[in-house]
Formats: C-alpha cells, structure tokens, sequence
C-alpha cells in the first residue's frame, strides 16, 4: 500500500477543515477528528489552554495541549478561542411530552416512562442548544412512586430505541421516581397525611422484600416462583441496589424522612430539588446521600419552596455533599442549565464543584461516570463547544457533540431557532406540571396556562 | 471522584474585597443624611452617559450631583459609598408582586378576580401588600420600582399602580395609585363552556360593548347644560348619571387619562389590541406581545410601546413562538420597550427583572440598551421618567449597586438605595 497517499490526503483535508469551526458537512464515521486550540476544562483535571481535544468512532481517544499527537488521516477543526467542556448531564427533565402513572393508585412502578416519550418533541432540541447529552427523563412528583426513569441521549431519533443509553448486557437504563411531601398527598387512593405516604412507601417495600425472598428461595427451586409481577419485580431492582430511586423532597422534614427510609430499607437514592437541603446538610452528608439541586430565580410558588435559597449549594458543598444540578425542564429551560450552576457560583459555590455539578457529579448519580461526565480517553465523546467561560450570561453554546456526532450548531439557521425561540420553535411542546392542577383556586389561572 | 482543580481568569479575591468595603460601608441602613456615591462604573442612563470613577451626591433623598471624580468632590466627612457599579434602581415595569405572595395559597393570591370578565373598578392599592416577602426579595437585586397590579387572565382585570419596594403601608410606597387598567385579549382570558368570553371574537365584542357603555356614559355626565333660548325659559339641566366605578374608570381610558394595558400574545391577539385602539383613540400600551416581532411595522406605525414578557418566560400555549431575541429586534425597530418580570403561578414565583434583561442583553439587544429597558424606558412607558430611571440632578436617589457587569450571572447586587436610604445590602 502506498503510504503517500494517505498522508497528501491527510494535509487536504486539515486544510478545508481548518477553515472554520461552522463546518458543516459530516465526517466520515472513523475518520479521527482533533479540535485544537481551545481552552479545555476537562473536569478530571485542570484546564488546558490552547488545548488538543481528539475524537475518534464516538470516543474520546486524547486529551492534551497544543503537542498532542494528531494521526495521520484526522479532520482537524480549530477552535481557537472557544472553550470545550464536557456534555452536561441533567438528572432530573420531564422533556418528550411523557406522563408516568396515572390517577388510579399512588405507587406504581410498573409503569415506565420510557413507553410515554416524543423523541421529535421540540423541547429535545432545546436540550442539546443547552449543551445537555445526558438526561434523566422523569415522571412527575404527583404520586408517592410514579414509576421507572429513562437515561437517554438526545441523539436526535427518530425513535426512542435510538436515545436509551443501554447497560452492559443490553438493557435500557433507569431509576424509579420517588416523592414526598405535598405534591403526592390527595384524596384516596391517594395519602392524605405524611405520616400516611411513609407508611405506604414502607408497606410497598417489605411487599417487595417479600418478593425478593420467594424469588430466592426459589433459586434451587423453580417450581416455587412466585408469578411475575412488574412493580414487584422494578422494586427488587430498586433493592438490589441496581435501579437508584430518584427522590422528589423539598422540605428539611421530608428530607429527613426520605433518609429514614433509605436507611430501613437499604436502596441507593437520590435526593432531588431539596429546596430546605442548607438546614440538613450536615445530616446529608452524613448519609453519603448525593443531591440533585435545582436553583430557581425566587423563592415560593408553593409552600415547601418558600425557603428555598440560591446559598443552598454552596452549603451542601462545603458540607461535603456530592452535589448535580438539574433542568426540571418545564420547571426551568434546558438551554439554561448553565446558568443554573452559575447562579450557585453567585451564591458562593465554588466554579469547579459548580462545574462537576452539571457533568461528572450527574453522571456518577446515574452510575454513567465511566462513559459520560469528564473529557477523557474512553470515555464518549459527548462535549460543547463554547464561545467563552461556561458562567458567562454572554457565552454561547456554539455546538453541542455526542458520541462523536454534532447534534447542534447554533449557526445553522434551524438550530438558531431553537436556541432563540421564535415562530415555530415551541409548537409540540406540553407544559408538564405535575401536579399543577391539583394546587387548584388561584394558582391554575396561570395566564400561560391558556387552552390553546 | 476524580479531582477537579478549575481555575478561572476572574479575580475572585478582588471582588470579595470590594464587596466587605461595601458591606460596612452599607452598615447605615435608615440612615437618610446626605450621601455620596463612587462607582468605578457609573450608568447614568441619562444624558452624561456612562462615567468611569463617577460621584453621585444625594440630598434630602434626591439627586444633587453626578459626574466625573475630577470634577466632584465628596465634603470631608460626607457619608459615602463605594462601588464598582451603580446604575439607576431598577423600574419593573410590570409585575404582580405584593398582590401575588410567595406562598402561593389563597391567603397571598389577590392579583386575578375571576368573578367576573370586565370590572376595571378593582384598584390596586386596595390589594397591594407592602411587607410582602417577594417584594423585599426584587428589591435585594436593586429594584426600587415597581408598576404592580391585577394580572393578566380575565378582558379588563383590574388597575395598576406604581410603588417603590419599600414602605409599610401603601401609602408610603405610592407614586402612581392609579397608573394603567388592565386588559387581556387572548386564550388566557376566555372561559370554558357556555359562560363569556368563549371565543376570541366574542371577547372584542364585549370589550366594544363596554367602551360603547362608556361613551355614553360620559357623554351624559358630561353634557353641557342646555342653552336658554329666546322663546323658552332656561329648562332645568338633566340630573347626572349615578356613578358607575366601573364606566368612570373606562370613561378615564377613554378621555386618555388613563393608558388601556393590554396583554396578547398571539400575532391576532395583538392585532385586536391595535383594532381597538384605533376605534376608540385610547392611549395603548401593549403588555407581554410574544409574537410581536411579526407586527414590527404595524406597532411602530401605532406608535405603541411594548412591556414584554420576561426573556425567560415559558414557551406554551399563546406564548411558543416567544423569541429572547423580540426586544432587540422591537428595540432596532425603534420602538419603546420594557422587559417585565411578568406573573408566575408557580415556580419560580416571581420572576427578577435583572435576570430577564440579562438574557436580552446576550441575545442581541447588548448591555446598555438591556439596562435601558429596566430602567429609563420602563419609567418612560410608565410616565414617570422625571423621577426615576436615570441618574440625574433633581431625581429620585434610587440606585442600585453591583460588584461587576450588573448582567453577568455572577455579579451580585451589593446594595440597593431609595431616596438617599439603603434597603438591601446583603450581597445577592
């Protein structure tokens, strides 16, 4: 094979490709591609300046400075001036105009959130113009157990098979969503009382206790199997340490709560929102249970966010709680999630937990740190392209990457839209509230809430 | 975890240190002595400009002087302040908070009375509640001024009013009691089943209705008494009409007393909002206007200013085409605007202007002009600019303080200053 060839072809390519960073057309799938020049916040180490990030099938094959040895054949993109971070990895999205369980019982994990997703909903879009590769899609807080979570990647579709994130053996992963305090009391089959919804999370869990203990005896046994059951056999997973229950608390008390059932019952969990976190944040990190935080831009709404605080954060960080932010999308926008961790560093956060927040720290709580969170060799090649330091109202996410692949560039005339708004940006989209209706009176005369 | 060891650029060290300068600089809360002002950074969002290392003097709570160090010097002894950015407190020029609560229950939810679709005889500062949390809570990130009042979601909700965030009672936060009545043209303001307004035409139709009702009215209250003439004694003038709240306040937006403030959101909404205007010459300020960039030259040709919705605002229902670039582009159209913290029913519960006109500022309305719509041209389109929403002799001395670019996440409100006195100076 004549070697020469390869290589005048090598030079070919950089040269058109250097040309600018709006590179459009896509490369081919195993050509090797190094964006160089940027400032690169690895998040697993410290910043590289003028640094050398290289790609190659969907993995990230280098990390380095200006000297990173480029192989022959590679595209190489300049990205002088911008700075490369990695994919964000939001915990907590209702994107896809999804619902969970229904009204008929407060506690169902059967039911999946992944048989409910849009993959062309509009609001997918959104999540990739905000620099977002890694979600955890939801059902909502409305019930005691609403059912089992979704991790996708907004790959872009078209059908839901082609966003799940799939475990070793081939299984689509996901959490089971959990919540207490007043979004899940109601009128029966609903708790009326908090005392009420932990006794009925507790009855459902020694159920499943129950059930795990007929599953094993009947290991040497087959004949004594007891029937299959989907919610039984969800919440064996959940005690089995491998489906992470995804929490929904807000106030001190509640938080408390969840703790002590955690503890009674041994499952892996995640706290979400914690809007009273910063008065239990010692107690929190005694737990070694991770948060997932949402910052809103004021207090109240509802009576246990009344004292939520922007501080919250940068308590629980320097309590040493493992901290990730979360979208809540439609609670916050996707395309803002930089913001969010920016307005824990206005609070007192420091910018490198604030930065772990929205990457690495999301990815550990999904068990995803081995493929997702940091920009290091292995890993996928999920990252953004900024035009200047991720906490900066002026930054602007320019491309976002996934495995290897552009899913955004803001300067493609349909991304823009998305990224802006405008007409036709928003047309499939579903507001999901939860529990939005049940709050009743003044509060659903919402002006956004009209019935078109 | 892997250890993580970011570094960045910004001289955290330096902007702690200027921040503990203020905060015991700020330690005279309630204190109303004379007061100067050095900002590195001075938006006077007046005709000086913005000055670098400028001086406000402030007197008996108004503006006494602003300029230049060189050309000021602050009196031995003076009470003085020193900052890295001051701007003009910031004017919100439409909100519901102090009607709307941070709890969100009954108890705190007066801004939308569903009992009927018309009743613009509902005041404000009937249902405005001073010590209201969420007002203190704007109030810390430098707004001094708020146009607050009844929300939208029914045809004509309501009046509005003006108030500094500050005050116990009404009375001592007041500058306008009366500004604007409140309208609603749109989905959000039409009922379900057989009660009206069900349709959208249906809603204009009662609306011509009632200012036809109006008209009428004043033109009985107001009938000149009849002329004597030569071959009849003087007859006795007709008695007036008994009072009616509701056409006196209609009878005030149509004498031009009084601007029509109407939401829509939806290209045909503000469409009607135009059409209405025109046949019944009131004075029309548009409120949230989502789709208004697609009516660029219809309302500019009307010649009517924009309060737009937050930036940030959600994309559903009448408000999915909302764009974060419309201020700039009604702004380049050369029309008036306004950025609102809007009505929330939910989470967050109020929204924070700064936060708002940050996001416009990165999507191409650029700082200055974003500061503009927060402050000078809010107070304009409220008519109130002689007061408030720049830094100049004469004006109200209600200015906010910052330890950085007042837009960038990461800045922090370091105080805020109404009529001379400090009512915020916790960081934020």
């Amino acid at each position: 094979m004549n070697a020469s060839i390869p290589k005048l072809l090598s030079v070919v390519v950089a040269t058109l490709a250097i040309a600018s960073l709006a590179w459009q057309s896509a490369p081919k799938p195993d050509v090797p591609i190094a964006f160089r020049g940027a400032t690169i916040l690895p998040v697993s180490g410290p910043p590289i300046e003028n640094g050398t990030l290289l790609i190659e099938k969907g993995r990230i094959v280098g990390v380095g400075a200006a000297d990173l040895a480029i192989p022959t054949g590679a595209m190489i993109v300049d990205v002088q001036g911008k700075t490369i971070i990695p994919g964000l990895v939001d915990t907590h999205s209702h994107v896809g105009g999804i619902s969970g369980a229904d009204q008929s019982a407060s506690i169902q994990p059967g039911v999946r959130v992944i048989d409910s997703i849009n993959p062309r909903d509009s609001g997918f879009h959104r999540v990739v113009a905000g620099g977002i590769t890694t979600m955890n899609i939801m059902p909502g807080s409305g019930h005691l157990l609403s059912g089992q979570t979704t991790y996708v990647k907004p790959r872009g579709g078209p059908a839901i098979d082609d966003l799940l994130i799939l475990d070793d053996a081939g299984r689509p992963m996901g959490g089971m969503k959990m919540a207490n305090g007043t979004n899940s009391l109601g009128q029966p089959p609903f708790a009326g009382s908090r005392a009420k919804s932990a006794a009925m999370v507790r009855e459902q869990f020694i159920r499943a206790q129950e059930y795990k203990k007929k599953i094993e005896a009947a290991r040497d046994h087959p004949e004594l199997k007891p029937d299959r059951d989907l919610g039984l056999e969800a919440l064996v997973e959940v005690l089995d340490g491998t489906r992470v229950v995804h929490h929904h608390t807000h106030r001190s008390d509640d938080i408390m709560t969840v703790l002590r059932l955690q503890k009674e019952f041994g499952f892996r969990v995640v706290l979400h929102h914690v809007s009273e976190a910063w008065k239990v944040a010692d107690e929190i990190a005694a737990a070694k249970v991770p948060c997932s935080m949402i910052l809103v831009d004021s207090p109240g709404g509802k009576l246990e966010a009344s004292e939520l605080k922007l501080e919250s954060a940068a308590i629980l960080e320097k309590a040493g709680v493992l901290i990730a932010f979360h979208t809540d999308d439609w609670i916050t926008d996707s395309r803002l999630f930089l913001r969010m961790a920016a307005l824990g560093v206005r609070a007192g956060m420091s910018r490198e937990a604030a930065l772990a927040a929205l990457t690495i720290n999301g990815a550990r709580m999904l068990d995803l740190d081995r493929r997702v969170g940091t920009l290091e060799s292995g890993k996928d090649a999920d990252f953004v392209i900024l035009s200047g330091d991720p906490f900066s109202v002026y930054t602007k996410v320019e491309q976002t990457w996934i495995e290897g692949k552009k899913v955004f560039d803001r300067s493609d005339p349909k991304d823009h839209l998305y990224a802006t708004g405008g007409y036709g940006a928003g047309h499939d989209q579903s507001p999901y509230f939860c529990c939005f209706g049940r709050l009743g009176g003044q509060a659903a005369s919402a002006s956004q809430e009209g019935q078109e | 975890m892997p250890t993580i060891t970011v570094s960045f650029r910004r001289s955290l060290a330096a902007a702690a240190a200027l921040t503990a300068t203020l905060a015991c600089s700020l330690a005279s809360a309630g204190d109303t002595s004379p007061l100067a002002i050095r900002a590195r950074t001075l938006h006077t969002m007046g005709p000086l400009g913005t000055i670098e290392n400028g001086v406000i003097l402030v007197r008996d709570g108004r503006i006494e002087r602003v300029g230049p160090a060189s050309e000021i010097t602050v009196p031995g002894g003076m009470r003085t302040i020193d900052a890295a950015v001051a701007t003009p407190g910031l004017v919100d020029a439409r909100t519901v908070v102090g009607l709307s609560g941070i709890y969100n229950i009954p108890h705190d939810q007066d801004q939308l009375e569903r009992s009927a679709p018309i009743q613009p005889e509902l005041r404000a500062i009937d249902a405005y509640n001073p010590r209201e949390q969420l007002v203190a809570y704007v109030r810390s990130f430098g707004v001094t001024t708020i146009h607050t009042g009844h929300a939208p979601g029914e045809l004509i909700s309501g009046q509005t009013c003006i108030v500094k965030t500050r005050g116990n009672t009404i009375e001592e936060a007041l500058i306008t009691p009366v500004a604007m009545v409140a309208a609603t043209v749109g989905p959000s303001a039409q009922k379900e089943g057989a009660k009206s307004p069900g349709t959208r035409a249906k809603a204009i139709a009662m609306l011509r209705e009632e200012f036809l009702k109006a008209q009428a009215y004043l033109a009985h209250r107001d009938a000149p008494p009849p002329a004597p003439t030569a071959t009849s004694a003087p007859t006795a003038p007709p008695p007036p009409p008994d009072r009616n709240l509701r056409l006196e306040m209609l009878g005030r937006v149509l004498k031009k007393e009084l601007p029509l403030l109407v939401t829509a959101n939806r290209a045909q909404d503000i469409a009607s909002a135009l059409r209405l205007a025109e046949e019944f010459k009131f004075t029309l300020i548009l409120d949230s206007a989502a789709e208004s960039y697609l009516l660029v030259d219809e309302i500019k040709r009307a010649g009517v200013p924009v309060i737009l919705h937050p930036t940030m605002w959600r994309a559903v229902g009448e408000s999915e085409n909302l764009s974060m670039e419309t201020a700039s582009t009604l702004r380049k159209a050369g029309i008036l605007v306004a950025i609102q913290s809007g009505f929330e029913a939910y989470v967050p519960k109020t929204r924070v202007i700064l936060f708002e006109a940050a996001i416009a500022a990165a999507n191409g309305l650029g700082p200055q002009a974003a500061l503009a719509t927060i402050t000078i041209d809010a107070a304009r389109i409220l008519g109130i600019q002689g007061r408030v929403g720049s830094l100049e002799p004469g004006k109200d001395a209600d200015i906010a303080l910052y330890n950085g670019d007042p837009f960038e996440y990461t800045t922090q409100c370091v105080g805020t200053i109404i009529e001379g006195e400090v009512v915020s100076d916790t960081p934020r």
